[in-house]
């Protein structure tokens, strides 16, 4: 859709899987979700994390694919692995800083988020951020997002010396503070206990 | 007799729950769909807006609905995969009768003569109100409606009531005492509109997800966050103040929170003085509960209650969201009526932004309670003791008023009548008490000892397995009608296809079934909307006036909220405006908050709480998503969360074996050790029937108003009974 961006604000999930369970529900890939999710530490934390591809401006599966079946188009989405090329070596998973690509072994092909290109080029949302009950998956346009989100967004990620700049956007917080997420430091026990005013 | 014909486990092979995994045609069906239809999830209050997509009488998929506001689009994992409960391999598609090896197919004529047969033999030999009926706030309102008549005017029992009786009647009660009227006060658009958002007892993500965005973008406005739990649910993340509140103490945290208000002259005096009465007895009860003493209660530092109570007390925008955490105790109503006395006391209510909320949690829970399925409730939300009110009614359904039956047992006494023998003959209508029902050993006792049990579902649900005949019903997607969504949103309900083999609407079965008990006349529907039309009138002038609502008006509007007295009234999105309040003097109420106990106490031997909830991937019972492959395999299984502290205390870890014991029952599960739960509090999400059911452990203390079982609170044990299984 024209003029929309795609943003991702982990600090909004609430780990439901809506994402998960509505991307293999997209007409052209019918059964195979292509949701990165993570429970980031589930024993000490709720802290959840879905993401799609970032589509990078430079994308390094592409570059590193022996067969040349990763494309990034002229609007800078970069598409699953085309069938008729890919050899199924798994290059893209390995090399991907951000761990997106994923090897189908039933259909023998990488593949990964296209942003809904079936549905993006008929004026409709990407299945995942239209569901996605907690906006932690957002397609909107950047006026919008500058207009109601605190966080700001990003697109420039450092993996060590590897820069990388991405199509989507990552929401990033204004200023980060360390916060404790263990419930026993809230509870009060009586005088004795500290407790600590994190929040 | 109402054992079970086969052993459970032969009965599951045979009705499941089986996995659905694949849509019909498999995924890689290229033959799209016909229509698409606009309707809504089946599932919570949420009520979301969905496009079904319908190919050959068949429900194949679905297509967000970007343009119906109160989603715009969202949906959480059961509403994605809600389609799947469609073309079912469990589907019921005829009427069951018990045979000596399971059961056997009937014809709707000897499956529906059979049980009008036995529940007339049933009220000859033990008068009118030795049978009771059971309904569900899953079903439309137009199926509540003719439930409720069908109760008072077909069989001439007394004894009807609803599942809602487990979700939020707490609250509808607190608020129909201080308010006037049982509905939240406020559209979720307000919600945005906050400064303040106070949630206690309210696991937001995973049970209301739909609502986090309308949180989120309170924050992104630069409202603040309290988050009031047992728990660190996945809504706290983002709070600015996290208050661990022990279970069951919600109470003393609220009263603390009053008593800072009312020291700290952080009251609305002007708002208190023209618009309320008994403020000086709330002040009373508040008295003695100063920080400290609702600290040593409640187990939150008296630090953060004071902090609370200013950041709420401070503001002109105050909302607090409550939801079972609050209602599930035996003083449910007297912790609502406190939520309620804090939003009065600072003048925070009926205003953009200000409010007490309830989140009621059933898909119609909030329609499904105004219109006569409540043990003691007429349509409109009127008072089955209220003179006036039986007259009115009467009169719509052409009965004399003392042919009504008086008020009757509520859900949970229901089955403690049955237990004891008062009540010989159940029929049950989208309800699953095996599951959902507390101390479920004794619910299967009481079970076992019905003269007759006739189940309506569209699966045969663990209680259903116990019924003498099984009448194949229908899908929230096959029937037409109406539901009233959390913010009291009446919105419609779409007939998407058609019952499946000889099942049939709900409705039509409730309607054939009063004509062979003689009572045809008053059922003369052949369709949803001519119930509709009936429940208007009956609901006419009463507090729920549903009268200037109609489909066609639904269908323009995107809704249309209650009260809606006239065809061109439209609609009341938020109650209470200018402090205007719905009893005779216009004026609210504050109450007394008086502490009690929990029924189920810890001690010496029971020394760990016990609170029971939800997942996000499961709804209620699991009926319907314990037979959706995708959402079974996002939490398979009940796991017990505990906090490491108390983990390292019995030698447990993560995956071990852990039996938990209560006075009840004892259970055993997998251990899943987080430090997201307070480290005296064990959890366990409670959908699983039999040996995995959190109801096994739980107790049947009813709060004494509003009849809500102690879900919330109970004492256990653990141990660690083995390594990973």
């Amino acid at each position: 859709m024209f003029g929309m961006e795609f943003y991702v604000d982990p600090s909004r999930c609430i780990g439901c899987q809506a994402c998960l369970k509505a991307c293999e529900e997209c007409e052209t890939h019918r059964g195979v979700s292509m949701i990165n999710f993570d429970f980031v530490d589930r024993p000490e934390t709720i802290a959840t994390a879905a993401y799609v591809c970032w589509h990078c401006d430079n994308p390094t599966c592409a570059q590193v694919c022996p067969a040349d079946a990763i494309k990034k188009y002229d609007d800078g989405i970069v598409g699953s692995s085309l069938k008729p090329r890919c050899i199924g070596c798994s290059n893209c998973v390995l090399a991907c800083p951000f761990g997106i690509p994923k090897l189908i072994p039933e259909y023998e092909q990488m593949m990964k988020c296209d942003m809904c290109y079936d549905r993006t080029s008929v004026g409709k949302r990407p299945m995942c951020a239209t569901v996605c009950p907690s906006q932690a998956l957002a397609y909107v346009t950047p006026e919008t997002i500058a207009a109601t989100r605190r966080e700001k967004p990003v697109n420039t990620f450092w993996f060590g010396e590897q820069k990388i700049t991405t199509k989507v956007y990552m929401m990033a917080p204004a200023a980060t503070d360390s916060v404790s997420i263990d419930v026993a430091d809230y509870t009060w026990e009586g005088e004795h206990e500290v407790v600590p005013q994190a929040f | 007799m109402a054992k079970l014909p086969l052993p459970p486990a032969q009965l599951a092979e045979i009705y499941g729950p089986h996995l659905n995994y694949v849509p019909v045609g498999g995924w890689h069906d290229e033959a799209g769909s016909e229509k698409l239809v606009k309707t809504h999830c089946c599932f919570c209050g949420q009520q979301c807006g969905i496009q079904l997509k319908v190919r050959e009488n068949h429900v194949v998929g679905f297509e967000p609905w970007e343009e119906f506001p109160f989603n715009r689009g969202m949906l959480c994992p059961k509403g994605v995969k809600r389609y799947l409960q469609g073309n079912h391999p469990d589907r019921l598609m005829q009427p069951l009768m018990r045979a000596s090896d399971g059961f056997r197919p009937a014809t709707w004529d000897e499956a529906l003569d059979f049980t009008a047969r036995r529940l007339r033999e049933l009220q000859e030999k033990y008068g009118p109100d030795s049978v009771a009926v059971y309904g569900g706030a899953s079903l439309t309102t137009e199926k509540a409606y003719l439930l409720g008549k069908f109760a008072r005017v077909a069989l001439g029992t007394r004894h009807i009531d609803y599942n809602g009786r487990l979700c939020m009647v707490s609250a509808g009660v607190a608020y129909k005492t201080a308010l006037g009227v049982d509905r939240a006060p406020n559209p979720w658009s307000d919600i945005p509109k906050a400064e303040v958002i106070t949630l206690i007892g309210a696991n937001i993500g995973e049970c209301a997800p739909i609502t986090t965005d309308y949180v989120w973008r309170a924050r992104d406005n630069g409202a603040k966050l309290i988050v009031a739990d047992p728990r660190f649910t996945p809504i706290a993340r983002n709070a600015d103040l996290y208050l661990p509140v022990r279970p069951g103490t919600d109470l003393a945290l609220l009263c603390g929170i009053l008593h800072v208000i009312v020291r700290d002259r952080l009251t609305d005096d002007a708002f208190i003085a023209e618009h309320t009465t008994g403020f000086e007895k709330t002040a009373a009860s508040v008295e003695s509960w100063n920080p400290r003493r609702a600290a040593e209660v409640s187990g939150v530092a008296p630090e953060a209650i004071e902090r609370a109570a200013h950041w709420i007390g401070e503001s002109r925008r105050s909302m607090i969201l409550h939801a079972r955490g609050l209602e599930h105790q035996s003083k449910g109503v007297e912790n609502c009526e406190a939520v309620v006395a804090i939003a009065l006391a600072t003048g925070n209510i009926g205003r953009e932004g200000a409010g007490p909320v309830m989140v009621t949690g059933q898909g119609n829970g909030q329609g499904g309670r105004e219109h006569g399925q409540k043990c003691d409730q007429l349509p409109g939300q009127r008072s089955l003791t209220d003179p006036a009110a039986r007259a009115h009614v009467a009169g719509v359904w052409g009965i004399p008023p003392e042919a009504l039956p008086q008020p009757g047992y509520s859900a949970v006494e229901i089955m403690n009548a049955i237990h004891s023998g008062e009540i010989k003959g159940l029929l049950s209508m989208c309800f699953n008490p095996m599951v959902s029902l507390p101390d479920a050993n004794f619910t299967r006792e009481a079970l076992e000892k019905l003269e007759f049990f006739g189940v309506c579902d569209f699966f045969l649900s663990e209680t259903a397995q116990h019924a003498d005949v099984v009448l194949a019903g229908s899908l929230q997607e096959e029937e037409e009608g109406v539901t009233a969504n959390a913010e009291g949103r009446v919105i419609h309900i779409q007939e998407a296809v058609t019952p499946p083999g000889q099942a049939r609407r709900d409705s039509d079965i409730v309607c054939d079934l009063a004509r062979r008990l003689g009572r045809g006349e008053f059922f003369p529907f052949t369709e949803p909307r001519q119930i509709f039309e009936e429940l208007r009138l009956a609901s006419q002038g009463g507090v729920a006036d549903y009268y200037g609502i109609t489909y066609e008006k639904i269908d323009a509007n995107m809704g249309v909220f209650w009260p809606c007295p006239t065809l061109d009234h439209p609609g009341t999105p938020r109650l209470f405006e200018g402090g205007r309040f719905f009893h005779p003097d216009g004026k609210a109420r504050f109450m007394k908050l008086e502490w009690r106990d929990s029924g189920d106490p810890v001690d010496d031997e029971y020394p760990i709480y016990l609170t029971t909830g939800r997942v996000v991937s499961q709804y209620l019972s699991g009926t319907q998503t314990r037979r959706i492959g995708a959402l079974v395999d996002q939490y398979p299984e009940p796991k017990l969360e505990l906090h490491p502290k108390l983990a390292e205390q019995y030698g447990i870890q993560t995956g071990d074996q852990v039996t938990i014991t209560s006075r009840r029952s004892a259970i055993t599960l997998p251990a899943m050790v987080v430090r997201t739960i307070r480290p005296d509090t064990v959890f366990i999400p409670y959908h699983w029937p039999g040996k995995r059911s959190a109801n096994q452990l739980t107790h049947r203390t009813l709060d004494p108003r509003s009849k809500i079982p102690e879900y919330k609170v109970s004492a256990c044990r653990i141990e660690k009974s083995g390594g990973p299984a």
